[in-house]
């Protein structure tokens, strides 16, 4: 089969969706690949490099599956032939015109970015690849619009603090950001509603800032969901806070198929240092900062720069359609299971059905939704908070037959007894009660002093023997004398070895 | 006021005097007072009880005997508590019990000499008026037993843990069904006993015992010894409260319950620390399986060397170290000693994170770094020091293994799977001293040596420590 490059047409887009390094693989898939003239330029992937790695240049649009990023207008959409299986990043869930202008044609449709968040299909998700990219790039771009140093420096022209940034959402772009403005030497702090973050923020040098609520969120798809009022009010809160204090704010907040979350106001802004830096880089779904245009970097009246471009991946075009292309051999690579140049699709597997829109002709979108086998299932609290409650009780339903088993055999012992016995067995129940208490809460580092000790006093036995010496004829006194003789052992031995153990432990 | 009386008051101070000392030694503060205590609880029962003997019909002969026999022990005890290395603390008080075992043998068959035996003496008389003549023959048979399973459970325990025995678990045919019916058989023989007291019965109980005591310690592995040698502790308690009943003297009774519960009960602690069935270890490693067999590949580990080590840890700002029964075996607690001073001097945050089952005792490590004059309070158990790994940078992990297992909370399949361990993986670095790959005592690979995180340091712990030292 044939797979077919698209040159991308939206305007700024300067991505590609194969580069030499991909072309080399697929065709190890056994597939043909041609290159539209001139896809690669604007990402420095010049025509005779792919035709180098074995691609023709040509006409794509009569390949049998046809890379593209974004989705060609329908002018071009017309061109596909009938069968063939168009690749991209089409958003499906919010562009409903555009899964149906798909649904019109005889053709199938797959859409990267609705790749299931489970671990097998990691390869897969062009969003993390393409959010690990802006990630990083945002903050590059907030260095480039800041007018000072990210590091802190002593110079001999005087100390210069380091710059503080705060990363609002701690997904991959956001862990990304964090990595890349820690490594440039600002101080970096980092929000997000899901408090399990917090150790990831942490490894990457960053400081997470809690928003204290009642409903911390445990995610079940691995992505954000939408929080309740009490929450955002208490973001709110710190998000003033911090706004007063940090110089650089990247906000990556962005829940699937729905307008991005407002998280800074005009307000916060207007409070901002002038010389401040702002990245939306929710900016195309409505931006999570209030006056974020699309597309554009504004300075605010108060000397704010908000950033909003929307393709902060692709001004690193280079390396978004290396990551991008890696992504797609992957599918390639799942989608052709014999090596053989030829595409199956299997409505088995959840990641194909998945990402597919339209299937020859018949829309499929949306999918049935897929659960991230890695998070815990919704029911798990409760359940878990069951077993707590068991665990709890359960101690107590174990101890209270058994202590009625004791008592009653203890009480059935004691009446059958003779007389002279139940003195003895009234102090014997006693003292084992006692023994139970008094080390009942020793100390860890305790246990053999408390052991070498209560040997020692084991030596008690040495009474036993010692009334029994000179009781009767030879046998006894021989047996008693060697009784007596192991018990002190026992018991001379045991607390001088007490003792010296003892006499070791110190504090400093 | 008799000396009959006198001595009965002295036992009923020595009685609380011992429960003091057990609660004394329950917190650091108080340890040394109530090893004092204990001491005087002993001092004061031993000094009524001669003064009780004398009183009695005790002849010079008897004296001297009894004078002679306590000197020569002492001066054993006190020799051999003088001498014993740290190490060797676990061998030295499995064998102590093994002696309280054996003495509660001897004084249950002089109770038979005393009164079965001689049946027209003069306290089988005073016995069988009052009726208790059957229990008296009940009593002899239950102290000989517990005292003879508490002795050779002890050697084999002592035999084990000096390595004079392999370690591993005895595996007999129908093991369970051995203890039981040496249980039945012990039962069945104490009735006969009971109604027709005869000689041979008496060895027959004692050979069961002594047979019994050896199947069960025998067939309980080296790593569960910490749980036998506090659950032998326990015996050997019960032992005296059995020889209390036979002689009727109430100190016997109080102070063997005594030891016996907080014996039976820190041995419950130790288990559930290790997540083991507290009943399969009292009961002879019942209901163990031999674990499946282990081809997992688990990939390359990463060698270090000395000094590599010595500059990652002056550049660390926090290392935790994990010592194991590794660290006891090579002596190597000095030099982990000396090189926590030089990292405390340098500024390093070093602490110890110590497992409850770590070594072959409870709570031996702590004695180990005590005596090599480690501070105490920079030795934390496991479970203050668990949440900590995430934010350290080195971890050295000293001669211990299936302590720091993943395995135990990753791989539910494991061995020792539930097991709480150290999360020594967290850290960011983790270096391993260790002999050679072999795996540790629970025969289960470990994981962590193959993390990306852990590199190993190979050799004898002490020599590599002292490589340590000299690279600063």
């Amino acid at each position: 089969m044939i797979i077919g490059v698209l040159g991308e047409s939206s305007p700024g887009e300067r991505r590609v969706a194969a580069t030499p390094a991909t072309v080399g693989q697929l065709l190890k898939l056994g597939y043909e690949v041609v290159v539209e003239p001139g896809a690669g330029r604007q990402a420095s992937f010049s025509d005779e490099a792919f035709a180098e790695a074995g691609a023709t240049i040509g006409e794509p649009y009569g390949a049998d599956v046809v890379f593209a990023i974004n989705a060609p207008e329908p002018a071009r959409l017309d061109r596909l032939a009938a069968g063939a299986t168009l690749v991209g990043v089409f958003n499906p869930r919010l562009d409903e015109e555009l899964v149906a202008e798909f649904a019109r044609r005889p053709i199938t449709v797959l859409s990267m970015d609705a790749v299931p968040r489970i671990s097998r299909a990691q390869s897969l998700d062009v969003l993390s690849s393409m959010a690990n990219i802006a990630g990083y790039r945002a903050v590059i771009e907030a260095a480039h619009a800041f007018g000072r140093f990210f590091t802190g420096q002593v110079t001999a022209a005087g100390k210069v603090p380091p710059a503080k940034v705060l990363v609002a959402g701690v997904g991959v772009a956001g862990l990304a950001a964090i990595g890349a403005a820690g490594s440039l030497g600002a101080i970096v702090l980092a929000t997000d509603p899901r408090p399990e973050v917090a150790d990831q923020v942490k490894s990457l040098g960053g400081e997470y800032l809690a928003v204290r609520a009642a409903d911390v969120e445990v995610s079940s798809t691995g992505y954000a969901k939408e929080m309740s009022d009490d929450y955002n009010e208490r973001a709110a809160r710190l998000y003033a806070e911090q706004c007063a204090e940090v110089d650089i704010i990247i906000t990556t907040a962005l829940i699937p198929g729905r307008p991005a979350p407002r998280l800074i106001t005009e307000r916060m802004v207007a409070s901002m240092k002038p010389g401040s830096v702002i990245v939306d880089m929710a900016a195309a779904n409505g931006g999570n900062v209030e006056g974020t245009v699309a597309g554009e970097a504004i300075t605010t009246a108060n000397g704010v720069t908000i950033i909003g471009y929307t393709d902060l991946a692709g001004r690193l075009p280079a390396q978004a359609s290396q990551l991008y292309g890696t992504n797609l051999v992957n599918l390639m690579k799942l989608m052709t299971p014999e090596r053989d140049g030829r595409l199956v699709l299997d409505f088995d597997d959840v990641v194909q059905r998945s990402i597919t829109v339209v299937r020859e002709g018949q829309l499929t979108w949306p999918p049935p939704p897929v659960a991230v086998s890695a998070a815990p299932v919704e029911k798990a609290p409760a359940e878990e908070a069951q077993a707590v409650r068991k665990a709890a009780e359960e101690p107590k339903n174990r101890t209270l037959p058994l202590v009625g088993v004791g008592a009653a055999l203890l009480f059935v012992l004691t009446a059958l007894a003779p007389v002279a016995l139940r003195g003895h067995l009234t102090v014997f129940a006693l003292a084992i009660v006692i023994g139970y208490y008094v080390i009942g809460h020793v100390h860890h580092a305790l246990h053999t002093p408390l052991m070498s000790v209560t040997n020692a006093i084991s030596g008690i036995i040495v009474v036993g023997a010692l009334l029994q010496l000179g009781h009767g004829g030879t046998a006894v006194t021989a047996l008693s004398f060697a009784a007596i003789l192991l018990a002190s052992i026992n018991v001379f031995g045991g607390f001088a070895v007490t003792r010296r153990m003892l006499a070791m432990f110190t504090r400093s | 006021m008799t000396i009959e009386k006198a001595s009965q008051a002295a036992y009923l101070v020595a009685a609380l005097l011992f429960i003091l000392a057990l609660a004394g030694l329950s917190r650091h503060e108080s340890a040394r007072l109530g090893n004092t205590f204990g001491i005087g609880g002993m001092a004061l029962a031993l000094i009524a009880t001669v003064a009780l003997a004398i009183d009695g019909d005790l002849s010079g002969t008897g004296l001297a005997l009894l004078l002679v026999a306590t000197a020569v022990g002492a001066a054993i005890g006190l020799y051999r508590a003088g001498k014993v290395e740290m190490t060797g603390m676990p061998e030295l008080i499995a064998l102590l019990h093994s002696f309280v075992g054996l003495a509660a043998v001897l004084v249950g068959w002089n109770g038979y000499l005393h009164v079965e035996a001689d049946p027209g003496g003069a306290e089988a008389a005073a016995l069988a008026s009052q009726d208790l003549l059957g229990i008296h023959s009940a009593e002899v048979f239950i102290g000989v037993f517990i005292g003879a399973v508490t002795f050779t459970g002890s050697v084999v325990a002592f035999l084990k843990l000096s390595a004079r025995i392999n370690s591993r678990p005895l595996v007999l045919p129908g093991k369970n069904l051995l203890n039981l019916g040496a249980l039945a058989v012990f039962v069945l023989l104490t009735v006969w006993f009971v109604i027709d007291p005869h000689l041979w019965l008496l060895i027959a109980v004692t050979v069961v015992a002594l047979a019994l005591g050896w199947h069960l310690v025998a067939s309980i592995g080296g790593g569960d010894m910490p749980v036998v040698v506090s659950m032998l502790n326990s015996y050997s308690g019960w032992a005296a409260a059995a020889s209390g009943f036979l002689l009727s003297n109430d100190l016997l009774i109080v102070t063997g319950a005594l030891v016996g519960s907080s014996g039976a009960y820190l041995s419950y602690i130790m288990c559930k620390a290790m997540n083991r069935s507290f009943l399969s270890v009292i009961a002879g490693g019942f209901g163990i399986e031999a674990g499946p067999s282990d081809d997992t590949d688990y990939g390359e580990h990463r060698e270090i060397q000395a000094d590599a080590v010595a500059k990652l840890l002056s550049t660390a700002q926090s290392v935790i170290i994990t010592p194991g029964y590794g660290m006891a075996v090579a002596q190597a607690q000095y030099g982990v000693a000396e090189l926590t001073r030089k990292l405390r001097d340098k500024g390093v945050d070093v602490k110890f994170g110590i497992h409850p089952v770590a070594g072959r005792l409870p709570g031996h490590m702590n004695v180990l770094l005590a005596e090599a004059k480690v501070p105490y309070d920079v030795v934390l158990e496991m479970d203050e020091i668990n949440d900590d790994f995430a934010r350290t940078s080195v971890v050295l992990v000293i001669g211990a293994n299936d302590t720091v297992n993943p395995a135990a909370t990753d791989d539910p399949s494991s061995p020792i799977a539930g097991m709480p361990v150290l999360k020594v993986w967290e850290a960011a670095e983790v270096i391993i001293f260790k002999r050679s790959m072999a795996s540790g005592y629970a025969g289960v690979q470990n994981p962590l040596f193959f993390r990306e995180n852990s590199a190993m340091l190979f050799g004898d712990a002490k020599e590599r420590v002292n490589d340590i030292l000299r690279s600063f």
